[in-house]
């Protein structure tokens, strides 16, 4: 603008001085004052890293799955009413289905763009889940749930429970045969839990199993409460994230109390907005390409048939994979009531996975007392034990969704589903502790590589002979900044149990020392300035 | 089609050499010759079948019979500790073991696998009429249940209530206990599909007549030759296997995909 000024020579009044765009802009902050909001949240800085922008893939797939689930609401008749299949389809042709199954071939075969939308639909849900899955493990190995980051963490974890929810529930519209086989199992875990089971099975199914009811239900909470709750929710999580600032990695200059990087505006909305387009690129071309869940071939449900390689989508193969583990004979009756363990135990030790998942921030921050803010991320590295056992979770969890695949497995690895289903009971149970191990010793000696590359700089691979006859390799000092990486990260050590007031030593107190001293007990410390000094001693 | 098209360029061609109807007549020839062919050669084979039963076959069955066969399933084909007895299981059974390569077995393993045929279909002819004269079993199913034009939506659904639980939906194979496996039905024959159900080889059990008429296994053929034909509406079927292949394909390439973009997206600019 002082340009043009300057160029015309012109001085124009204020009111046209901005020409359409000023007035506009005018226009609206006279009315909304959202000058102070564009201020604040334009001049928002934004580090740069591409583990950031994960959130933002889960985020935008979500858009994704609004946009085409709208689409598909338009097509779809959530009612098992039965009806006979008219559509273009051959071999289903006069087929006895419910309106439900009937409609979905319709949204796939009669409907314009239907297939694409369908296929972009379920995709994007893949997708918007599994980011999730990697988002969140990108927030765990950075400790970037420490506070004041706690909360943020759990909405985000319920964000990724509801995400399965919503999967679920779509999975179960059609109503084809893979979904009422996937609901079916849903129905047996529910029925396995004592006393309740039946009546709550009953209660969702409105009858026995699988009713007229379902369908209908799930769509009112697939399309309605849960996408409801995860908007909700996911407003939050970013307002969260607007209040704390972002995190950042370690480097130079980067502390707790500043962000380096790009403000919002420009170059970080641009960025982030194109990368929507770019995902939701990556969605389509994906979509168009390769079919997913061919409702054609499983055909309307009916309770009796089951085909081979039925299994749910990849997000709650978990929880297929726990029910496949179980050995059998854990199902008896005591006091005139059937105990089916087969289930319980799947059902008991995943809700317990899950909750330490979700309660996690809090325990570390128990057992380390560290109550300052936390906005520089750790390298995995630099908190082995929390890496450890990151690493442990998800062993166990990954061997619980590889036995969800156990039977394709057996056949394109040619070998026999016993033995699949044996190692990955050994997987399960015995995997996480050997990654616990692995990648403990693993972190400790990445961290003893960098004190040794801090105090003694790279071999450089020269070696020269002093004028009195010694040999020695001439170390190549590290630079300032790659230094400063290495040796600033947060070092704890274990706690000392001390006695209350009362001069007594709670058994909270013991717990919380042993743990502590299990974190803590070894590890390497970063290297201080002193030693640095030291060692620059030693080399000149 | 060819008669809607040809009068357009014979009004074009009018002082042309050839008659507007050359085209006609030549495809009408070329059917007729075909189907001719076709013709002849189905009598030609029914009439093998017909001879199959001489004395002269037989006998040569029994001696590919003796140096192929005898040693695990014994000289009378009564069965040793190695091979099961063969009286019985009928011509059916032969060409589908032999016709697809499962027997001669190369090896002992789960289940005999499908391998390259090694016999002549002479051969294979001449050792069923062999196994069929010990005893009467199921014979080689008649070509009219192996035309493909029965009623596909029948034999969709007759297939997810007998065959998908170990074969999966799309014919795509799945597996059994202690490394059997169902296999993928895809580019298997329809007389070999007919006589499978027929005879129940290995772990898949004997459907016959009376379980499943020869009508409905004609539609079950119609729908498998269907999904083989037609390739999935919604693109590349990542082998059909579900939900399984569908995550593993979303998590390498999906994800990948994006990571890899991320990582463009915050690259330094030089």
């Amino acid at each position: 603008m002082s340009i043009t000024k300057t160029t015309t020579g012109v001085v124009e009044t204020t009111k046209t001085n901005g020409g359409f765009t000023g007035a506009a802009a005018n226009y609206i902050d006279e009315r909304t004052s959202i000058s102070t909001a564009v201020k604040e949240l334009g001049r928002k800085i934004f580090p740069d890293h591409w583990s950031f922008l994960l959130g933002e893939v889960a985020l935008y797939s979500f858009v994704i799955i609004l946009l085409s689930g709208t689409f598909l609401t338009f097509f779809f008749s959530a009612s098992m009413a039965p009806v006979h299949y008219e559509g273009s389809y051959v071999p289903l042709k006069g087929v006895e289905m419910s309106a439900a199954m009937s409609s979905s071939l319709n949204i796939s075969f009669d409907i314009r763009g239907g297939l694409l939308m369908r296929q972009v639909h379920h995709w994007a849900a893949l997708l918007f889940v599994a980011s999730i899955g990697l988002h969140m493990l990108r927030i765990y190995f950075t400790g970037a749930f420490r506070k004041p980051r706690e909360l943020n963490w759990v909405i985000g974890f319920i964000l990724f429970i509801l995400a399965m929810a919503e999967g679920f529930t779509g999975y179960s519209l059609p109503d084809d045969l893979l979904s009422g086989n996937g609901l079916r199992i849903i129905d047996g875990m529910v029925k396995g839990i004592p006393l309740i089971g039946t009546w709550i099975s009953f209660l969702l199914f409105g009858g026995e199993f699988p009713g007229e009811a379902i369908v209908g239900r799930l769509y009112s909470l697939h399309i309605l409460l849960l996408p409801a709750i995860i908007i909700a929710l996911i407003a939050m999580h970013l307002l969260f994230v607007v209040v704390h600032k972002h995190t950042q990695y370690p480097g130079a200059g980067r502390t707790n109390q500043n962000v380096v990087g790009y403000p919002v505006l420009p170059v970080y909305a641009a960025k982030a907005g194109g990368f929507f387009f770019i995902v939701f690129g990556v969605v389509m071309l994906i979509a168009s390409l390769f079919t997913i869940n061919p409702i054609w071939n499983y055909g309307p449900y009916d309770p009796s048939p089951v085909s081979a390689g039925t299994q749910p989508d990849w997000y709650i193969g978990f929880a297929d994979g726990a029910l496949r583990l179980i050995p059998p004979g854990l199902e008896f009756v005591w006091l005139d009531r059937t105990w089916s363990f087969n289930i319980l135990i799947p059902l008991i030790s995943l809700g317990l996975f899950i909750l330490v998942v979700l309660i996690y921030p809090f325990i570390e921050a128990w057992v380390t007392g560290d109550k300052r803010e936390h906005h520089i991320l750790d390298r995995p590295r630099n908190a082995p034990t929390r890496t450890a056992i990151g690493a442990a979770g998800v062993t166990f969890y990954a061997a619980l969704w590889s036995t969800a695949s156990s039977d394709i497995i057996a056949t394109h690895f040619h070998v026999t589903m016993e033995g699949v289903i044996h190692a990955c009971q050994f997987a399960t149970i015995v995997g996480p502790f050997i990654a616990f191990f692995v990648a403990k010793r693993v972190c400790l000696a990445l961290q003893k590589k960098d004190r040794e590359i801090v105090l003694h700089g790279y071999e450089s691979g020269r070696i020269v002979r002093l004028p009195g006859g010694e040999y020695i390799e001439v170390h190549q000092p590290v630079d300032e900044y790659e230094r400063w990486k290495l040796v600033s990260y947060s070092d704890y050590k274990p706690l000392m149990i001390r006695p209350n007031d009362q001069g007594k030593i709670t058994t909270g107190q013991r717990l919380r020392g042993g743990l502590s001293r299990w974190f803590f007990e070894d590890r390497i410390v970063p290297v201080t300035t002193t030693e640095l000094e030291q060692s620059h001693g030693d080399h000149h | 089609m060819t008669k809607t098209n040809t009068p357009k360029p014979a009004r074009v061609r009018k002082s042309g050499r050839r008659s507007p109807l050359a085209s006609v007549a030549l495809i009408a020839i070329g059917l007729l010759f075909t189907g001719g062919a076709y013709a002849l050669f189905s009598t030609s084979t029914a009439s093998a079948q017909t001879d199959a039963s001489s004395q002269q076959t037989i006998g040569e069955g029994q001696k590919l019979f003796a140096s192929n066969c005898a040693t695990c399933h014994g000289l009378g084909a009564a069965g040793t500790g190695s091979g099961p007895s063969l009286i019985g299981v009928g011509a059916a059974s032969v060409d589908f073991q032999v016709g697809t390569g499962r027997m001669p077995m190369q090896m002992d393993g789960p289940q005999a696998e499908k391998k390259a045929v090694v016999f002549t279909d002479e051969q294979i002819a001449a050792l069923a009429a062999y196994v069929a004269s010990l005893a009467p079993g199921p014979a080689i199913p008649d070509a009219r249940y192996l035309d493909a034009q029965g009623d596909s939506a029948k034999g969709a659904e007759l297939f997810r209530i007998n065959c998908a639980m170990c074969h999966n939906v799309a014919g795509a194979g799945g597996a059994l206990t202690e490394g059997k496996f169902a296999p993928a039905l895809d580019g298997v024959s329809a007389q070999h599909i007919y006589e499978a159900m027929i005879t129940g080889p290995q772990s898949m059990p004997v459907f016959n007549d009376m379980n499943i008429s020869p009508e409905s296994k004609r539609d079950i053929i119609t729908y498998l030759k269907y999904l083989e034909n037609n390739p999935s509406p919604g693109g590349y079927a990542l082998g059909s296997l579900g939900p399984v292949s569908e995550g593993l394909f979303l998590w390498i390439f999906g994800l990948g995909a994006i990571v890899g973009l991320t990582v463009w997206i915050t690259a330094k600019s030089n």
